[in-house]
């Protein structure tokens, strides 16, 4: 068990930067999601702390040890493929032998150890197999057994879940939360999927650009993001960005109108397609529809207010349908309010 | 849907007939001169053979070549891979050189050889002139076996090894390269994941380069016979002896029929030996 300290970590590919000095602190027995779209430096920074990858500078400290220039195996931690790098040449056993052979464990060691990872991921049963013959989420299961049966101080994890198909995700999400919420390790977990990194993470840290644009636990990320990009990125619809032109401290649009932190004439409304009511014979923002989905648990509604696009999530038997206009209300304390140029949050 | 249905046929035709007239049909024919001898079914042509005072020289001097060649090959091929594998620039550029020789045929390499190795080739210039040796020594005569066989075995070396080394390389870009680095992350050395990760995996083009070197040894002849005509016989060359110098086609039949039991046989112990198991693999 140990905590992760990132120090300034830079890293360019010839005149192209794919981190920009990060630093981040991950507790002992954290589980932290580095989450952001494909390209932003979140895979980087992962093999950089793996030592697959050597960093430009910065310095990644392990459990207060120094590892910046350690080989991966001198670093005591174990990792999870996206493709899952299970050995199609050994059996599951010996997959997941693997890192205790390379320790030089006896024997007895290696059994008792191989049995208790194949037991919390339930693979007692193929142990004699190879890999060929398992599903994708059963080499997924192999996989985090061999990464696990090691006892790493941390474990790092690439897109673990990203080749299964939905329905199996949502399973070993569940059950991978489970497994390593037992087993207490530091673990770093890289995905693209939002759901993915709220549903499991202590804390989700947002990277764009090369850049940690927010660290925080997910619901803070979800209801308060620090940047325009952290609500567009998190949230499925993302979040709508109203701009409003703002005199004597309030912004108002339409039949809206709110106090606002700032001194600028114009400012980004940040709200929630489920955080705006739709206020019957009130007045609001004017939103008129153009489509109406239904999802089951909401009616997803996509229109407009003043040329701004926006979506509202509408309760399903509400009956709205294209070509409706109706009054929203945004609920004053779910709007985080923007800087209309640099898209950061102002205020609170 | 009759026109459908035999074009396949139609399509793999050409091929059939150019394999049944280039290969079959020599073959039988091969078979056939080799056990007829004065118009009936007989063994005489390989009594003759064995008989022969050059047949256990060249059957030791062919294995020799193979048994010494091919594990070279391999070895060298297997870190030229591996070399070619770690580099991040120029990769193609490297590859291209070491394959050069393939497309140098094996007399022309021969003569290659040769022009360095001879009485008055660029190895004696170069030693008398560094002042090692005193006259031209003849490195490819009969006196000198050892120096013979070194030197067909660098032309051998020199000549084929590229296409090991092309198979390989082709097997090292199948396997994802996640492998060793998970190898790595779990604590792996170089030299174990080498042993424990590329070997395994490498095993079906190992297999490939194997059979197709040492079917293609058994039958070495153009660099032997460049370098040492027949003061080091080999099976192909006396097969080429007893047709071109003897006119006895019978026996030079009976040697191909020998060189190809044997090459099967290679083949099949390769087969055997490196056997993937079909669950085991990738």
């Amino acid at each position: 068990m140990a905590g992760i300290t990132i120090d300034r970590i830079k890293k360019t590919f010839g005149a192209a930067t794919a981190l920009a000095e990060i630093s981040l602190e991950i507790a002992d027995g954290e589980f932290l999601a580095l989450l952001g779209p494909s390209g932003c430096g979140k895979t980087t920074l992962l093999r950089i702390i793996a030592g697959l990858e050597t960093q430009t500078s910065g310095r990644v400290l392990i459990g207060e040890r120094d590892v910046s220039a350690l080989p991966p195996k001198e670093r005591g931690l174990a990792m999870v493929f996206q493709n899952y790098a299970v050995f199609p040449h050994m059996t599951v056993y010996e997959n997941v032998a693997f890192g205790l052979r390379m320790q030089k464990a006896d024997e007895t060691t290696i059994k008792r150890e191989v049995e208790r990872a194949a037991s919390l991921l339930h693979i007692e049963p193929y142990l004699d197999r190879y890999p060929a013959k398992l599903s994708g989420g059963q080499r997924q299961r192999v996989a985090v057994a061999r990464a696990l049966a090691v006892r790493p101080a941390v474990l790092l994890m690439d897109e673990p879940l990203s080749n299964l198909d939905a329905l199996l995700r949502l399973e070993m999400r569940s059950e991978l939360k489970g497994v390593l919420q037992q087993s207490g390790t530091t673990t770093i977990y890289v995905t693209h999927d939002q759901t993915e990194a709220m549903g499991l993470a202590d804390r989700i840290a947002v990277m764009h650009g090369g850049v940690i644009e927010q660290i925080g636990a997910p619901q803070t990320i979800y209801e308060r993001p620090a940047t325009k990009f952290v609500g567009g990125f998190v949230g499925s619809p993302p979040m709508n960005f109203i701009r409003m032109p703002v005199a004597g401290g309030r912004a108002a649009l339409g039949g809206f109108s709110a106090p606002c932190p700032g001194a600028k004439s114009e400012i980004i409304c940040g709200i929630r397609p489920e955080d705006m009511r739709i206020a019957l014979g009130r007045s609001g923002l004017d939103f008129k529809v153009s489509v109406a989905e239904p999802l089951g648990s909401t009616l997803l509604l996509t229109g407009k207010v003043q040329d701004q696009l926006i979506r509202v999530a509408a309760r399903p038997d509400s009956g709205l349908k294209a070509g409706d206009i109706v009054a929203l209300e945004p609920e004053a304390q779910r709007i985080v309010w923007l800087d209309s140029e640099t898209g950061r949050a102002v205020g609170a | 849907m009759t026109n459908s249905r035999l074009l396949p046929y139609l399509l793999i035709a050409p091929s059939v007939v150019f394999l049944i007239l280039l290969f079959i049909f020599p073959l039988v024919q091969t078979i056939g001169l080799a056990f007829t001898d004065q118009g009936g079914a007989s063994l005489g042509n390989f009594r003759k053979m064995v008989g022969d005072i050059n047949f256990g020289v060249s059957l030791r001097n062919t294995f020799l070549l193979v048994a010494v060649v091919i594990p070279l090959q391999i070895g060298l091929a297997l870190g030229m891979a591996v070399m070619l594998q770690k580099m991040e620039k120029g990769r193609d550029l490297v590859l291209w050189i070491w394959t050069i020789p393939l497309g140098v045929s094996d007399l022309a390499a021969g003569l290659v050889w040769l022009s360095i190795l001879q009485d008055r080739g660029y190895l004696n210039s170069t030693l008398f002139a560094l002042g090692v040796i005193d006259s031209p020594t003849n490195w490819l005569s009969y006196e000198n076996p050892t120096a013979l066989f070194v030197g067909i075995v660098l032309a051998e070396i020199w000549r084929a090894t590229a296409i090991v080394l092309v198979i390989l390389v082709a097997g090292f870009q199948l396997i994802p390269k996640e492998y060793f680095e998970a190898a790595e992350v779990f604590g792996a050395t170089g030299w174990t994941r080498f042993r424990k990760i590329t070997l395994p995996l490498l095993k079906p083009s190992l297999q490939s380069a194997l059979i197709l070197r040492t079917v293609l040894a058994f039958e070495v002849f153009a660099v032997v016979y460049a370098l040492g005509g027949r003061n080091f016989p080999v099976l192909v060359g006396e097969a080429y002896t007893w047709m071109r110098d003897n006119q006895n086609d019978g026996v030079a039949a009976a040697y191909a029929i020998l060189i190809m039991v044997i090459s099967l046989a290679a083949t099949l112990v390769y087969i055997r030996l490196l056997r993937t198991k079909p669950e085991a693999q990738a």
